[in-house]
């Protein structure tokens, strides 16, 4: 199919469907909210393997690295998780958003 | 979420069609709503999903007295420019930066040369030919900038059939209103023709082509912005 309006190297959902057809263990994140000056808007997608391999963003690079490790576990329980960051000392997470606003991301594994 | 809700969501998208995508956290429930589906949806869920879709922005909503998560995927907008001219020559680059990649079409290969466009999708071939392999649609805005009938006005008419999101063409006034006796001839309805923008681009008193570019591509984002979707709807 003619998909040459989209990038197939750098999309999350067509990276997420190509990673899950390979076999691998596979969870997508989205953000959710946003409140405040937020850097990727509400809709925004990290997709994330089982080995912690990831695209996409959900931040400009300030949480992501919470959200794959929360990531890594939601592929092995299934269940999914809503999650919440904030600046980085208002938050239990070590990481937070330098830019002071708020975000909720929501994990789910693919099945 | 099961694979094949992501696969659907997929294959809208590489059809270039709207889709939304509902996530209930609360049940882990999904459902994949094309555009196409969305008028026949009653009840708070059809209207907040036709305003997803209207405005393409996503977003929490609570609606029949549940929480969803509505993701909505618009296809990627894109510039057809009719035309290998100066102004295309500024309007490509600042296009693509802007988030709406450009293709040109122009049939005479002396202006449709790849060294006048330098990492642009370029076409030397007559519109009637270029747009068969890569049809216009609604989320493709038309700029018609070598003001020959010969060529900007089956590309106008084509963008006008295909309810492309903005249609624009290059000329005075004076030209315009020859245009459209000609595009009434070609059966094209007035109320079509009125959704052309002559002179083409916004009026901020633009003089080199560099700065004609500018006017269409503001012309072309607010567009889109602001959704010329009901004229669309109607053309469909």
């Amino acid at each position: 199919m003619d998909s040459v309006h989209l990038d197939e190297t750098r999309d999350p959902l067509l990276i997420a469907e190509d990673w899950k057809n390979t076999g691998r263990g596979v969870a997508l994140a989205t953000v959710v909210e946003t409140w405040g000056s937020a850097p990727r808007p509400v809709g925004s997608h990290l997709v994330i393997d089982e080995d912690g391999n990831f695209h996409g963003s959900v931040s400009g690079g300030c949480v992501e690295g919470a959200v794959v490790s929360e990531a890594v576990d939601v592929i092995g329980t299934g269940d999914p998780k809503l999650l919440e960051f904030g600046v980085a000392d208002e938050t239990a997470w070590r990481v937070g958003l330098s830019c002071g606003g708020r975000i909720k991301v929501y994990v789910e594994r693919l099945g | 979420m099961d694979v094949s809700c992501l696969k659907a969501v997929n294959a809208e998208r590489r059809a270039r069609r709207a889709v939304i995508l509902l996530t209930e956290p609360a049940t882990q429930a999904h459902r994949v709503i094309p555009e196409a589906e969305a008028a026949a949806l009653g009840g708070e869920l059809g209207e907040m999903v036709r305003k997803a879709f209207h405005t393409g922005q996503s977003g929490a909503v609570t609606a029949d007295g549940r929480e969803c998560f509505l993701n909505v995927y618009m296809p990627q907008p894109r510039l057809v420019v009719i035309g290998a001219v100066h102004i295309s020559q500024a309007l490509a680059p600042m296009a693509k930066v802007a988030g709406y990649p450009a293709e040109i079409i122009d049939p005479r290969t002396a202006f449709a040369s790849p060294e006048r466009f330098p990492d642009v999708e370029l076409l030397a071939e007559w519109p009637e030919d270029a747009l068969k392999a890569r049809p216009l649609d609604g989320y493709t805005a038309l700029a018609a900038v070598t003001h020959d009938p010969k060529i900007d006005d089956f590309a106008l008419k084509a963008a006008l059939d295909a309810g492309c999101f903005y249609v624009g063409a290059l000329g005075s006034r004076k030209t315009h209103a020859k245009r459209a006796e000609r595009l009434l001839a070609m059966g094209v309805g007035q109320d079509q023709i009125e959704r052309i923008q002559a002179p083409i681009g916004v009026n901020i008193g633009a003089l080199v082509p560099a700065e004609i570019a500018v006017a269409i591509l503001a012309q072309v984002i607010e567009a889109f912005r602001s959704r010329g979707r009901e004229a669309r709807s109607a053309a469909a």
